[in-house]
């Protein structure tokens, strides 16, 4: 292509640890997806940019007409726009666990893998933070939340804490990236001048000076450990704004915790579908072995026992005691008109994810990922049964209230998964997958201490 | 280096004088024995204290549902919304009547979780919705443990009369789509020293209605003492064990002589 030998002419300005000189082998692996696109790319995007422009149809017909056209009604006026939002959240927590957690654990496996469980989170907080914008009445009173704040409200919490972590988890992103922008300044010359101003505005004068590398170092140290509480207050506001209800099946202590489980439990899970894919169709066989796989689903199979053991806690006590709205709601759960999500979510979701990761002969890389596949669904479906079973029960003397979703609320939850997909593969494309810094400093590292 | 110092001390001093402002405002109202982004409503009509109450005499209902008719159309509630609301549950032996307008509650837990102070408690305590700033969240409908709040899904029918009216919280018409909506008390009524249309059309005066600092409950039929009702009657509130302390009380046994 020539485009090759165009980057190689163009030296790199500065010393910095990676700028050795051309592209090698190893390095195509990493920029090649970044300097062209084949057709099937541009054909995936256009069928994500299509999903998405239906949920926004959607989300258009909504706004003319009101929540009408939704299936929610009284008594279940919450529904999967909520349990998209907690999802989402939920999701996102891949990024902190991969690159906070296990680096304070000092976990080194995890370097191939930190860029692609931080654009996750990235990528699935911003469609978290869309769904309480199109669940309300008013979307266009939405700045009423910054104009008559209330700190009493729950709601106010989900707010700070959803952009706090949003804002704390790109910075976490961008870190790390700087000096990989600041190379593919330097030597992706032959990319559109919109590409380049990108690269030149966001490596803010990178050139890989020691004082450079000593304050980025400090950063990151300091936002491993500020990325933690954050992400952890998150999903316990959000299963806050249920437990300080008056409501069976909501008011619960363990809620936090069970929000925060799930969080790690569906993250970590996503997580491995995703470098699933990536290592097929970058083809990075060498980076993504089996046992990234295999450390990341003992992470699963962990989460997924603790979850188990959360659900048993929480149905055992109520039933033991018995009261009449403890079974009611349960018994929409059990034996009612939320049984089919439920039992997939137990069957489907828990126990079968953790048979699969936990025989050998099925932990492989494609069982691993079939298993994370149901733990997504699975915990979609969790989020569903627990926003909206509660609400079904009624309060007053009213009939069990029921809620199938309508086409509209269908049509934005494909839009927002297709949302996040795109986000996520337009990340992908702008930036290289993996921290190649990291990395190299991870293979010196390991080679002092053999 | 000069620059890096200024800027940090810049930042210093906006972090210090911030905390200090929000500790300052914080334990002014606190003193004042108030939250802080609470807004306090004045209530319009006089200054004596006022705090409405309700009580239903449950015996004396035989569930004709006048009450909600005209609570419908003289408030233009929205189509499939009963403000006041009776329920008849059945079983072999007998029928049971239950009346729920808003309780009205003391501390109610619908103004705790609006993030925008769009559910209100007025001075005198009356539970009321801004209809200008709700945003639509539904956080006080899943706060309600009485289920007396409704949300507009579609734009309601409207007629001329409504939209000929002027908005106000304490008579909260023309209705529009995207907000939550419910029993206003009829602070109107109340102001003007009348008793809400509910109470007036019951045949069976089982709707009292009146301000609990003068001790004194109107129905349609008759005038009595709030405090000697209470008392003998028995009444009682719905879920009291809540606590959230409603204005709206319910006599269930026959009336005591003694």
């Amino acid at each position: 292509m020539g485009q090759e030998d165009n980057v190689k002419s163009s030296e790199p300005r500065k010393k910095a640890p990676l700028t050795a000189s051309g592209f090698s082998t190893s390095d195509l692996i990493f920029f090649k997806p970044l300097m062209s696109s084949g057709k099937l790319f541009y054909l995936f995007v256009a069928i994500l940019v299509s999903i998405f422009g239906l949920g926004v149809y959607a989300f258009l017909t909504q706004f003319q007409d009101g929540l009408i056209v939704t299936g929610l009604r009284e008594p279940v006026f919450w529904g999967v726009y909520m349990a998209n939002f907690i999802f989402f959240a939920g999701i996102a927590m891949a990024g902190t666990l991969i690159s906070a957690v296990l680096q304070l654990a000092h976990a080194e496996w995890r370097k191939p893998i930190t860029r692609l469980a931080e654009s996750i989170t990235v990528s699935a907080l911003l469609m978290s933070a869309l769904m309480p914008m199109i669940d309300i009445g008013r979307p266009d009173r939405f700045l009423n939340v910054f104009l008559y704040g209330r700190i009493q409200s729950p709601i106010i919490w989900d707010m700070l804490s959803l952009t706090s972590y949003l804002i704390g988890s790109t910075i976490f992103l961008y870190l790390p990236l700087i000096p990989d922008i600041a190379e593919l300044r330097d030597r992706l010359t032959s990319v559109s001048p919109i590409r380049r101003w990108i690269y030149k505005t966001l490596s803010l004068g990178w050139v890989g000076s020691e004082m450079q590398w000593r304050r980025l170092k400090n950063a990151m140290r300091a936002m491993t450990l500020v990325i933690v509480p954050v992400a952890v207050s998150i999903h316990t506001v959000l299963a806050w704004t249920l437990a300080v209800q008056f409501r069976a099946g909501w008011h619960s202590a363990m809620f936090g915790a069970f929000f925060v489980g799930g969080a790690v439990f569906s993250g970590t899970a996503a997580l491995i579908i995703a470098i699933g894919i990536f290592r097929k169709v970058y083809h990075l066989e060498h980076y993504l072995t089996l046992r990234h796989f295999k450390n990341l689903s003992y992470i699963v199979v962990t989460l997924g026992v603790i979850m188990i053991y959360l659900n048993i806690n929480e149905y055992l006590t109520a039933v033991y005691v018995g009261e009449i709205d403890d079974l009611a709601w349960m018994g929409l759960l059990f034996n009612g008109s939320f049984s089919l999500p439920f039992y997939l979510y137990v069957f489907m979701g828990l126990i079968i994810p953790i048979f699969i990761i936990a025989i050998p002969r099925t932990r492989t890389i494609p069982g691993i990922m079939f298993a994370s596949l149901l733990v997504v669904i699975g915990m979609w479906l969790e989020r569903y049964v627990i926003i909206s079973a509660p609400l079904a029960n009624p309060i007053m003397p009213y009939p069990v209230g029921l809620y199938t979703p309508s086409w509209v609320e269908w049509a934005i939850t494909a839009g927002a998964f297709a949302g996040f997909i795109l986000t996520y593969t337009i990340l992908a494309k702008l930036f290289p997958i993996m921290s190649r810094w990291e990395l190299f400093e991870g293979s010196e590292k390991g080679h002092k201490e053999h | 280096m000069a620059k890096r110092y200024s800027r940090r001390k810049f930042i210093k001093i906006a972090v210090a004088s911030g905390a200090a402002l929000s500790i300052a405002d914080l334990s002014i109202n606190h003193a004042s024995g108030r939250l802080p982004v609470d807004r306090i409503r004045e209530s319009p009509g006089g200054d004596l204290p006022a705090r409405y109450v309700m009580v239903l005499d449950l015996n004396k209902c035989d569930g004709c549902g006048k009450c909600t008719d005209v609570c419908t159309s003289s408030r233009f509630v929205p189509k499939g919304q009963e403000w006041i609301k009776v329920f008849k549950m059945s079983d072999e032996e007998q029928e049971t009547i239950f009346i729920r307008p808003c309780q009205q509650c003391q501390f109610p837990p619908c103004v705790n979780v609006c993030p925008v102070g769009a559910a209100f408690q007025r001075e005198d305590g009356a539970v009321l919705i801004d209809h200008t700033i709700c945003i639509g969240c539904r956080m006080c409908m899943a706060a309600c443990p009485y289920h007396a709040r409704y949300f507009n899904w579609e734009e309601p029918e409207h007629t001329p009369e409504e939209l000929a009216h002027t908005y106000s919280p304490e008579e909260p018409w023309p209705h529009h789509k995207g907000v939550v909506d419910k029993c206003e008390f009829c602070l109107d009524h109340a102001a003007e020293g009348r008793i809400p249309p509910c109470a007036k059309v019951c045949p069976n005066g089982v709707i009292y209605y009146g301000d609990r600092y003068q001790n004194v409950v109107k129905s349609s039929l008759e005038s009595v003492t709030l405090k000697d009702m209470l008392e003998k009657r028995h009444a009682r509130r719905f879920k009291e064990e809540l606590g959230t302390e409603p204005n709206v009380y319910y006599l269930f046994e026959k009336e005591v002589i003694d």
